[in-house]
């Protein structure tokens, strides 16, 4: 997969071949542009702030059948559309959103299944702002986007209303072995792919639940586990094997797992390790890494204590430090569990957070308080070391750094003291060094990432392919499938040449 | 699902679990744990693998009944399944040729203490077992050890009053009366401390095994976090194993405390639904 802004030229032919069809000229001509162009986009109905930061219900309601034809009426249909581009795994946009606009959901749904197996998970999770819509030719014209995000939702949630991903034939086994490590988005995809053509796969998760971070990390307020249910049932189906609660480097390497008749390996094991800022007072009581924090809730459900047995400390002043995706939906988690205040401390300002702007929106709304250029330099805890207020210091923005975004500085003489009694840390993963650990010749970056050929995602071992975060360092949903494809692809190639191992 | 073999109560409070996991027994090494969960709505906590049978493909550990986790566990009957049975978890304990080793353990330490004097002994070393029992009719495994061990010396505390000096106080006699050359500990938090505080002026080597809360046991959570030699580690991935001298002994008290009070409600949200 490339992160360029151009397409293939087959992709590209293909996509002429399609805007070219008769029923979407017929589509164009049905509505001036003009007309597409009026009005803004159809808003996502969505659950009222007061309400929704008190559960862990969803909080976009997603939109009805005829908001979303009306939608994707919006959309001009471009003949060099930018969108597709913009796509991590290049599904073609305008041809499901027309299929959409035709009211042929279940055909819309299956458009995109070509280029994205985890369409409903991507429809709720992905940056759209920064990619396909970002591209969009309509934003361009008239500011707002054509909501493509919000009309992959609406396909993928009708596909699964209506019985879920149809398991077309499947060719007849070919009775090789694949070992996929992780569950998580980018293990489920090349599962997918390498059980549609026909391998046995097993999926070798350390968890006890399918989905990564997924089921782990991301909360049920922002994608509902039935989603991710709904995705390992297909799988099932699909004839996929999973051996939960197999940690691949201690319950068998893989070096064992060759032994027993694997052939080709992917491993999706993501980037699992909390990073911490290593400032005094970091392991007081009520100090949290994210990972911890959001696997007490979501995947041990410490929000239904005394229920479920796993406990959470549910704080009454919650600090979260950080400003990405992992870092808001600690803050919101800890907001539902009854924080009276619930705030974000990060150490730029608004506009270099990585989050989705939806999510942060999201958060305001709900009453979180968001702290620019601000860092923690201390914690302070009490007579039983449990943590009772942190002392940071401002910052302000200096000169552009790698990333292009301004480096914050210290401001000196800035220190001050808050009151805090939960602290949850989200400055970011590294890669489990696990793997790499116990698989001697795998070669590994100087992050602890795994080495891979992009074009093929292969490691550094014959027959061992990588994705997703475990060779990007935290990345997106997205790129961790669009990795898998590549991988899937180049793993199917190798079994089919009939070189083993 | 992992099957339950067998569970019995060894001594008040404290019982055997045996696991068909076939997986875990071929690759399992003395010091190294599994992470268990009773039941669908449990909590995940970690067990250390005190035996296993290769052949028959099973595991087995020894844990004493003190929250909602372990009293679900103590209920389980032979054929029963767990959700989760994972392992093997953390690093292997540093084992080697040394001279004489003095394996000490306290609670479900008798039992944990069991392959590291084993593999001490296969190793060549001089075996001496201290085992620590609040009263004689808490003692388990003995011929088990006694087996193994070289010299077997058991600190009871029945008739005796004030202090709770017993453990460390034989570790002194036994250091002032023959040259010991590296002593493990497993057992709880106070029974480690102890023992590593009676060693330190000696500076023999100390290893305990270390007990901090754990969620997923693969290093993903931090969680485990111990500070050790005044760095961070977590303890599923870095340990549990280390050099006692060094440990941050009052940062592991306060963070084991972390949830005391959900603790207890737990366990009486549990008794009351289970016993009405
Ligand atoms: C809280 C949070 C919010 C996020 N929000 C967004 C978002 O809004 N949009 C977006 O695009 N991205 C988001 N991300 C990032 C995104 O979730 C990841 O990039 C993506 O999940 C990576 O997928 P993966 O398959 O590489 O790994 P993961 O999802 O991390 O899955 C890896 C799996 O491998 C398992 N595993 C690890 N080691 C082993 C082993 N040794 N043996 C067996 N199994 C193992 C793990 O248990 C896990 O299940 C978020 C991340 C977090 C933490
Ligand atoms: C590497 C390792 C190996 C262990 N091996 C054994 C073993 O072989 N046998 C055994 O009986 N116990 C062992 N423990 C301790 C065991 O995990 C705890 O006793 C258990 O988690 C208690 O769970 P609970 O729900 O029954 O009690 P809870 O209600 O959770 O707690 C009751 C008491 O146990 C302490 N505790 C709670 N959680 C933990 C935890 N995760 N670890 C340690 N103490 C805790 C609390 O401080 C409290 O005092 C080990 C711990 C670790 C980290
Ligand atoms: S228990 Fe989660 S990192 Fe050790």
């Amino acid at each position: 997969m490339s992160d360029q802004d151009t397409i293939s030229p087959s992709l590209a032919a293909q996509v002429l071949a399609e805007f070219e069809k008769d029923w979407r000229k017929e589509l164009r001509r049905s509505m001036p542009v003009k007309e597409r162009m009026k009005g803004g986009r159809r808003p996502m109905p969505q659950r009222a702030p007061g309400e929704r930061n008190k559960d862990f219900a969803e909080v976009n309601l997603g939109l009805g059948a005829e908001e979303a034809v009306a939608e994707a009426r919006r959309c001009l249909d471009c003949a060099k559309p930018g969108c597709i581009a913009g796509c991590p795994v290049r599904i073609d946009i305008p041809s499901f959103v027309k299929l959409v606009e035709k009211g042929e959901f279940a055909a819309a749904a299956a458009k995109v299944r070509e280029a994205n197996s985890l369409p409903a998970v991507c429809g709720r999770v992905c940056p759209q702002e920064s990619q396909c819509e970002e591209k969009c030719a309509l934003r361009k014209a008239t500011g707002v986007a054509v909501g493509i995000g919000n009309l992959e939702r609406f396909v993928s949630d009708y596909e699964r209303r209506e019985g879920g991903a149809v398991v077309s034939d499947l060719p007849p086994s070919t009775g090789r072995k694949v070992a996929v490590v992780g569950a998580g988005p980018s293990g489920m995809t090349v599962a997918g792919e390498l059980a549609r053509a026909g391998h046995r796969v097993t999926i070798f998760e350390a968890l006890h639940d399918a989905g990564g971070v997924l089921v782990y990390g991301i909360p049920e307020f922002r994608l509902p586990k039935s989603i991710l249910v709904a995705e390992i049932s297909y799988l099932r189906r699909l004839g996929v094997e999973f051996r939960m609660n197999f940690i691949v480097g201690k319950t068998a390497t893989i070096d064992d797992l060759r032994a027993d008749g694997y052939e080709v390996f992917f491993i999706g094991s993501g980037a699992g390790l909390p990073n911490f800022m290593k400032v005094p007072g970091e392991n007081l009581v009520g100090v949290y890494s994210a990972n911890e924090y959001l696997t007490r809730v979501n995947l041990m459900r410490a929000y239904d204590f005394p229920r479920y047995d796993t406990p959470v400390f549910p704080g009454r002043r919650a600090a979260v430090i950080g400003g990405g995706n992992v870092a808001i939906d600690s803050v919101r988690t800890a907001k539902r569990l009854g924080a009276e205040r619930a705030l974000i401390i990060y150490r730029r300002s608004r506009v270099e957070m990585p989050a989705r702007v939806e999510e942060v929106h999201h958060a305001e709304e709900e009453g979180i308080e968001f702290h620019f250029l601000t860092v923690p330099t201390r914690y302070i805890g009490d007579e039983h070391g449990r943590v009772k207020a942190m002392e940071c210091l401002r910052m302000e923005l200096g000169e552009p750094d790698a990333s292009g975004r301004r480096r914050p500085v210290p401001v000196p003489g800035s220190e001050f003291t808050a009151e805090v009694d939960l602290v949850v840390v989200a400055i970011g993963q590294s890669p489990n060094p696990l793997i790499p650990q116990t698989t001697p010749g795998l070669k590994v970056g100087k992050w602890g990432t795994i080495d891979v050929d992009w074009e093929t995602m292969a490691t550094s071992l014959p027959g061992v392919y990588a994705g997703g975060d475990i060779a990007r360092g935290g990345a997106t949903v997205i790129l961790a499938m669009g990795d898998a494809r590549t991988a899937a692809a180049a793993m199917d190639r190798r079994l089919k040449q009939g070189s083993a191992g | 699902m992992p099957r339950v073999v067998r569970r019995e109560r060894l001594v008040p409070n404290i019982h055997l679990l045996e696991v068909e996991a076939p997986e875990i027994a071929r690759k399992c090494l003395p010091g190294q744990f599994v992470i268990v969960m009773p039941d669908a709505h449990g909590e995940r906590i970690p067990l250390t693998i005190a035996d296993w049978d290769r052949e028959r493909g099973t595991v087995t550990s020894v844990f004493m009944a003190v929250g909602t986790t372990t009293r679900k566990l103590a209920l389980l009957k032979a054929g029963d399944t767990v959700p989760i049975f994972a392992g093997p978890l953390g690093r292997p304990s540093e084992i080697g040729s040394v001279g004489t080793v003095l394996c000490a353990g306290g609670c479900f330490g008798i039992a944990a203490i069991h392959p590291l004097a084993r593999a001490f002994k296969a190793a060549g070393n001089r075996v001496v077992i201290l085992v620590d029992v609040k009263a004689d009719y808490l003692l388990y495994w003995r011929d088990k050890l006694e087996a193994i061990a070289d010299e077997f010396v058991v600190s009871s505390r029945d008739g005796l009053y004030g202090g709770t000096d017993f453990v460390p106080r034989h570790v002194r006699d036994i250091l002032a009366r023959e040259k010991v050359d590296r002593i493990v500990a497993v057992g709880c938090t106070y029974l480690m401390s102890s023992i590593a505080e009676a060693t330190r002026p000696s500076g023999v080597r100390t290893m305990v095994c270390l007990n901090p809360i754990m969620v997923d046991g693969t290093g993903m959570c931090g969680a485990c976090r111990v500070t050790v030699d005044g760095q961070t580690k977590f303890a599923c991935v870095d340990g549990p194993d280390f050099d006692g001298h060094l440990v941050d002994w009052a940062e592991l008290y306060a963070r084991r405390k972390s949830y005391f009070d959900d603790e207890v409600r737990s366990l009486c949200a549990w008794e009351e639904e289970r016993f009405p």
